[in-house]
Formats: C-alpha cells, structure tokens, sequence
C-alpha cells in the first residue's frame, strides 16, 4: 500500500496548480480520494469530525442496491430461457451469467458517461468530483429495460447530468432526481424502447427462438388493458419477483432488504418509505371503493408490489436532495408521491406506470412542501413574542 | 424544584480520556496570558507597554466601542510579550508572574447589600464583567442592558466534559456571593440549570436566591443554549446573560475577599493524556504547566476547552478565559488506504454505516481527520436528530449563507450561538465548517442590527 501513496505523492505536484497536467487535477484528486482518504485535518470549529464521508454514505446506498441487481441479473436470465422455452435445462449459473452479461454493459456505461461529464465539469468548476454519481449511475440501469440499447443508456445519462443536475450548480443543488430524469426523457424521447409489451424481457423483441405464444407482458401490461384475469403470474411472484419488469424494480422482497439497509444505516429516509407506501395503500383502497373495473379492483395491498413501486418509493424519492427536507415535509411528500403514482397508473391510460412521473412531480413540489412547513415554524416563533410582550 | 426538562435529542460521544476524580496542584505556570481573542468581536485597546509591572486585577486592555469593559491580569508580574497576529491584531498579552502575587484591591461586601450600580462597578473595574455573556450573539454583556433572566448550567454534557458539583466542592459562600451578585443584575429570575440524573452538590442544592431546573437528556443538554430554549426562549428584542458556575465563583471570590483571584480548577482530558484528572491552577496559565510530562508521544492536537468547542492552543499556548477544560488528542494528518471502505469496526460514527455500532459502550480514540473531503450540503434530516431546539438547523444555516437577515431573524438566530451547532458539525456528511458559518451569521446580525 506503501508503493501506491509513494507514486501519489510523485505524481501529484504534475497536476496542481501550474502543473503540466494541470487539466487533469479534478481526474487524480477523484482517483486519489477514492484509494485514500484524504490526510486534511479540522481547521475551525469541532476538532472532531465523524467518520462518515459523502462517499461513505454512497457506498451504504449502492450496497443497499445490490440485493435488487444480483436479483435483477438472475431475473433477466429466468425470463429469457422461459421465452426460449430452454429454462428446464439451464443451471443456476447459466442463467445468472446470462443476466450478468446483459446488465454489466449497461452498468459501465452508465458509469464511464456520468463519470465522464462530472469529472470534467468538476475540472471547469474547480471543485472536487462529487459522489452522487455513485449512486445515480447504478440507479439508471436499475430502472432500464434489459434490452435497452446501450446507446440510448449513454444518451440519457448525458441528458440527466447536464440538464438534470450540472445547469442547477451540479450535484446538491438539483430539482429533479437525475436517475428519473434519465428515464423520463428515454420514455418520452424513444417510447417504443421503453414501454409495450416486447422489450422487458432479453430477446423478445428480435423475436429469435422465441417460443410460440410466450407474452413478455408485465403485470402493469395486463392491468391496463383488463386483463387481469388472463395474467400468469401469483401474488408471490410480484413479491419475490419472478415478473418481467425493468431490471432492479420487479423484486421487492430484495428492495425491501435494501430498504432495511437504508433505514438501519440512517441513510435513508423512513418517514418517505413509510409514507410513500402508505399513500400507494390509501389511493389503492380508495380505488377499490369506486371501482369500475378490474384493475381499479386490484387489492390494495398489490399495488405495492408491482411495477416500480417499492423501488421508486425505496430508492428514488429518498434522494435527499431533490425530497422534501423538513422531517414533516418528508411525510407529506412520501404520501402524496405514494397516492398521485397510483392514481396515474390505474386512471391514466397513456402510462402504464405512474411511479416515475409521481416521484417527478413531487420534487417539484417538495420545496412548496418545506415552504409551508417552515412557515408555520416562523409563524410559533412571532406568536411567542406576542403572548411575551401581551 | 420544577419538572425535570427531558430532551431526546442529541448524542454523547463517549470519547478516552475521562478525567479521574482527583485534585492535583499544577505547578505555577512560568508564563500567562490574556487572549483578546477569547472575546468574539473584541477590537482591544492595550493600556500596558512592554516590561510594565502589573497586579492581579490591573487593567492590561479595554473594549475600544465600550471602554467601561476592562481585561485585567490574572496574576502579577512583568508583561513580557504582546503578540500580534495579521494587520497587528493582538492575539496575547503575556505576563512573565511574579513569585508571590500581589493583588489589586476592589470592594469587598455582600453584594445583596449593595446596589445593583456598585455590583456593576466592582465587576467592570475587576475584569470580571467578560465573565458574563449575552443571548443574543454570544459576546459579552452589555452593562448598560438589564437582561431578563441570568443562567447558570450547572452541569456540561460535552464529551470529557468536567464534572461541575466535582469542581466547586467545598465552595458553598464563594458560589452563594457570586449569585447574590447576578440575582442583583438580572431583571427576572437566575436560573440554575442541574442535571437529574445524579443529586446536584450542595454548593447548587442549597444555593438561595435561584431557580433550579433539572434537566435530563443526552448532549447537548448541558449547553445553556439549550437550556434557555426550554424555559425562557429569547425573542427579537430580549435580552439573557449566561455564565458558567466557575465564573461565578470568581465573583463571589471577588466580593468575599476583595481581590480578583484568578484560582480554577481545569480538567486535563484526551485520548493522548497518561494521567487524566483535574488541576489546581490559575486562569491564563500556560498549559504546560499542567499537560507536561502527562501526555503521550508523537502529534498532538491541544484544545482549550472540549474536543466540539474549544480552540486549539500550541502545546506551550494558554487556557482560554472561559474554558475549565483541556483536551489532548492525536493529530490525524495521514492518508488512510480505502478509508471509506472499511468495515470500520473501530470508526466513531452518529449513523450506522460503520460496523461501530456492534459495540455501543466503547471508549473511542478520534484524531483531528476530517474523514472526507467537503461537499455540498446534500444529506437532509440528520440535523435534525442532534438539535434539541424547535428551530430548522438546515434552513437558519442557508439563510446564513444566504446573508438574508430578515429570514435568519424569523428561523431564530437569536436563540442561538456556535456551540449549539457543533455537533451538527460534527456528524455532518459534507465535512461543513458549520461553527463559524454560524459565527458569521452572529456577526452580521450584530452589524445589521446595532
């Protein structure tokens, strides 16, 4: 470990200031802080500083993924071997391996473009590279179809750190959740990629040794054209999540780990989980109330569990910076995403999914949420000077 | 006795380096010194020259904006150096001590038998009015003010805090004159502030004149900020003083005997410390005389005051005017390979992202490495779980940023100084240095406002 500090410190002067490669500081400050913690000590104020970093924190938030992804891989492996009717005679390796092969691609690219533009945005900036990248590029294959083109991948990751986060001031000062960004502008920019009932599941849409009259349906795909009763899949399975889907949503057992992970670590938000699926229940239970057709009928409880619920509600509108930030606006926040995603997957017909235009619009509001909690704040704190000086 | 206050926010870093329950004399200091930087905002006029011959109680320097405020020597002696910083601002004013001090005298009576003028005088021309400070700003009081309350807390919850009812044992009348002397100065009641966790020493218990509040709770409860907060929240225009239970012991010493007897009690505490206990010593002292010889080898960070407040000292500086605490802890300037990595079973952390949370009871070693580079305020609700106050730490600190007046002034920057953010600063994930973005806030208050 020695050798490796030692050609730090050599290299190091070449890219400070007036160095020859001066360009490259934002590359080596981000190579060197990911393999050291830097050696930078309290200046003013506390003296003690917890151990915790941004990265550290990002770390916890990858790993708390990670159940989902591996699932993820194995899931995109199932499908495909059912759709080539292969699936009795592939062993568990084979099929994970295939998953593997297909998501790892989008995985790097997603990171090497991020990474890309936040390095030499950092550069221009003069700032050190930020960490939510981490995060963000992880989350975007998460939520991608498996046969998504790479080039498109590429695309709306250049799209999301641009206009989603660098044009605000870059990483912390941004309105929307980058990832979603991501996928908002691939749903609207290619919508046949992205939606429908071919491109879920690994192969279907070339259409190749496919066996007859497999549909790679998802469960939202039945829902929304009534057909609820034709779907081949149980509650268990959109719980475990053996259902096609985007590549990290279709488990919730495993996000549901993750969230655990989350809560415990306090790097997540509880009250936005919990609230968020509790709005999803009420704007279920509601639904059923008035219900007029089957997938206004849906149990309740099952909206939970399909399409990008859990993971938009665990993952997605947990995002510190683009929530809400005040511990009631949290609440508010995470019930009101929870319930506008319901009510547009099942009343809109143009989205299958409501989740992601939900979580969206939300942070939008989020800073109108604070305002108002904040307000009230204000508003005790001048009605204590009043009752002092009565 | 009222209802205890319970708090449920906050957080005890129980760090190494406890000081045992001991008394040990410290020697006599061969230097001392008074900082003009221990007073925020202080712009100081000296009144002594170079190898002028001083007292205990001589004038050495006053406030240039209220030059009623002096800043006496704690001992007496030749002033042998003034060391000036940038632009020639006056960091020491050091005193070479006599071998026997002689004392300046001032008047000596009860002060509950004098009047509120005479108590202001004797502690103006003493050197002991910069004992008390004032909410709003934290800078010392205004004599001309009349506050609505005075608070004491009796107790400090801050990590290798000393144990006050330790401290002031035995000094039932020094502690009872001094509080004869606030209850004259307070325009309402004087507040004692005790924790209800243990029976308060009879030096608080019996203490006439006061109003005792229990409080109970993780740190920061024994921040008076806190403390204020709960009982007497300060509102645009009020005014509060605070003072901590050694200062008033100084008064009450003043009127008893006459004379400004600078004599405290410090606590040497740290990880790097041999030997942590308490020391016999003399404000203003060089902390050698007390840290030599009793702390461990290689680099070390030495604090005046507590590892989340104090202010670093070189390892000959002098004990800050306010502080009855000295912390030595290792300096944390290495690299540390894969650091964010780790398991860190071994890593102090508020969240539970490090494996540290398998063990709760632990002591924990924690140098000065800031563990990360810093980065934009991103994490939200963590704050929150460290901050006692009904206020938005988060948002006071933007409107800071910020410099917008009107909205610091409706989050509730008055109620407020630094210490009440520091463990906020502490666990925060973005490494902010959130002490002095409070501090500066303070300040421009103080521009704005008059």
């Amino acid at each position: 470990m020695k050798g490796i500090r030692n050609l730090l410190n050599k290299v190091k002067p070449n890219f400070e200031k007036g160095g020859k490669l001066e360009k490259f500081r934002s590359l080596f400050d981000a190579v060197e802080t990911l393999l050291y913690v830097p050696d930078k000590v309290t200046r003013t104020g506390s003296h003690i500083r917890d151990a915790i970093d941004m990265k550290r924190t990002m770390i916890i938030v990858v790993t708390a993924m990670v159940p989902a992804l591996l699932f993820g891989m194995w899931n995109a492996g199932y499908h495909h071997f059912l759709a080539t009717g292969e699936f009795a005679e592939k062993t568990f390796i084979q099929i994970f391996t295939f998953g593997l092969l297909k998501v790892l691609p989008i995985i790097i690219v997603s990171y090497v473009t991020g990474l890309a533009i936040e390095i030499i945005f950092a550069q221009i900036r003069n700032h050190d590279v930020p960490e939510g990248f981490f995060v963000t590029g992880m989350l975007i294959p998460l939520i991608m179809p498996i046969d998504v083109p790479l080039w498109m991948v590429s695309v709306s990751t250049v799209f999301a750190v641009i206009i989603g986060v660098e044009v605000f001031g870059g990483a912390g000062m941004n309105v929307l959740n980058p990832a979603l960004t991501a996928r908002a502008f691939l749903f609207f920019a290619y919508p046949s990629e992205m939606s429908g009932t071919r491109v879920w599941v690994s192969g279907l849409k070339s259409g190749q040794g496919i066996i007859d009259g497999f549909s790679g349906e998802t469960v939202m795909g039945y829902a929304a054209s009534n057909r609820i009763d034709q779907m081949p899949f149980s509650p268990s399975d959109m719980f475990l999540g053996t259902i096609p889907g985007s590549i990290g949503e279709t488990s919730t057992l495993a996000i549901l780990v993750g969230a655990i992970i989350l809560i415990w670590t306090g790097v997540g938000s509880w009250r936005i989980i919990v609230s968020m699926f509790t709005g999803g229940l009420v704007m279920g239970l509601i639904l059923n109330l008035f219900a007029v057709n089957d997938y206004m009928a849906l149990p309740a409880c099952q909206h939970l569990i399909i399409g990008g619920f859990a993971f938009g509600a665990v993952f997605m509108a947990t995002d510190p910076v683009s929530a809400a930030q005040t511990n009631k606006g949290k609440l508010i926040y995470g019930f009101l995403a929870g319930l506008l995603a319901i009510l547009i997957r099942v009343l809109n017909p143009a989205y299958p999914e409501g989740v992601m235009l939900a979580i969206l619009l939300m942070n939008v509001f989020a800073p109108l949420i604070d305002h108002y909690i904040i307000e009230a704040n204000i508003k005790k704190r001048l009605k204590r000077v009043q009752t002092s000086n009565a | 006795m009222s209802e205890t206050i319970k708090i449920r926010k906050g957080l005890n870093i129980n760090l190494k380096g406890k000081a045992e329950k001991i008394f040990v004399k410290a020697d006599k200091a061969e230097l001392f010194a008074v900082k003009p930087t221990d007073f925020y905002g202080l712009v100081p006029k000296l009144t002594v020259k170079l190898d002028d011959t001083v007292k205990a109680g001589s004038e050495l320097f006053y406030d240039k904006y209220k030059p009623q405020i002096k800043f006496t020597a704690p001992v007496s002696g030749k002033i042998q150096l003034i060391n000036r910083g940038e632009r020639r601002r006056i960091l020491e004013v050091v005193i070479s001590p006599d071998e026997e001090i002689e004392y300046e005298s001032f008047k000596q009576a009860d002060p509950a038998t004098i009047s509120r003028n005479e108590v202001i005088q004797n502690l103006l021309d003493s050197g002991l009015w910069p004992t008390l400070r004032q909410r709003p700003y934290n800078i010392i009081a205004n004599p001309e003010d009349t506050p609505k309350a005075i608070f004491i807390s009796a107790f400090d919850t801050a990590p290798l805090a000393p144990d006050y009812d330790f401290v002031v044992k035995g000094k039932e009348q020094e502690f009872q004159y001094g509080v004869n002397a606030l209850i004259k100065l307070s325009g309402g009641k004087v507040h004692l502030n005790v924790n209800s966790e243990y029976p308060p020493s009879n030096v608080f218990s019996q203490a006439q004149g006061v109003q005792i509040n229990k409080f109970k709770g993780p740190h920061p409860v024994g921040n008076v900020g806190t403390q204020i907060h709960y009982i007497d929240p300060v509102n645009k225009g009020e005014v509060v003083w605070t003072i901590s239970p050694q200062d008033v012991i100084l008064i009450g010493r003043l009127f008893l005997k006459g004379k400004y007897d600078a004599s405290r009690i410090v606590a040497l505490t740290g990880s790097e410390v041999l030997k942590p206990k308490y020391y016999k010593t003399i404000g203003g002292s060089c902390i050698r005389s007390i840290t030599k010889e009793n702390v461990k080898e290689g680099e070390l960070r030495f604090i005046s005051g507590n590892v989340l407040t104090g202010t670093k000292v070189y390892q000959n500086g002098f004990l800050g005017f306010y502080d009855s605490q000295i912390t030595v802890i290792p300096e944390g300037n290495f690299h540390e390979f894969m650091g964010w990595l780790s398991p860190g079973f071994k890593k102090y952390s508020f969240y539970r992202s490090f494996f540290s949370w398998m063990n709760p009871e632990k002591e924990y070693t924690i140098n000065t490495n800031l563990h990360g580079g810093k980065r934009a305020l991103m994490i939200t609700g963590s704050f929150e779980r460290v901050f006692p106050m009904d206020i938005y730490p988060m948002q006071l600190l933007k409107a800071i940023i910020i410099e917008d007046i009107d909205l610091m002034e409706k989050l509730g920057i008055y109620e407020v100084a630094e210490e009440d953010f520091a463990l906020c600063e502490f666990i925060d994930t973005s490494k902010t240095d959130i002490q002095s973005i409070v501090r500066k806030g303070l300040d421009l208050m103080i521009k704005e406002m008059g």
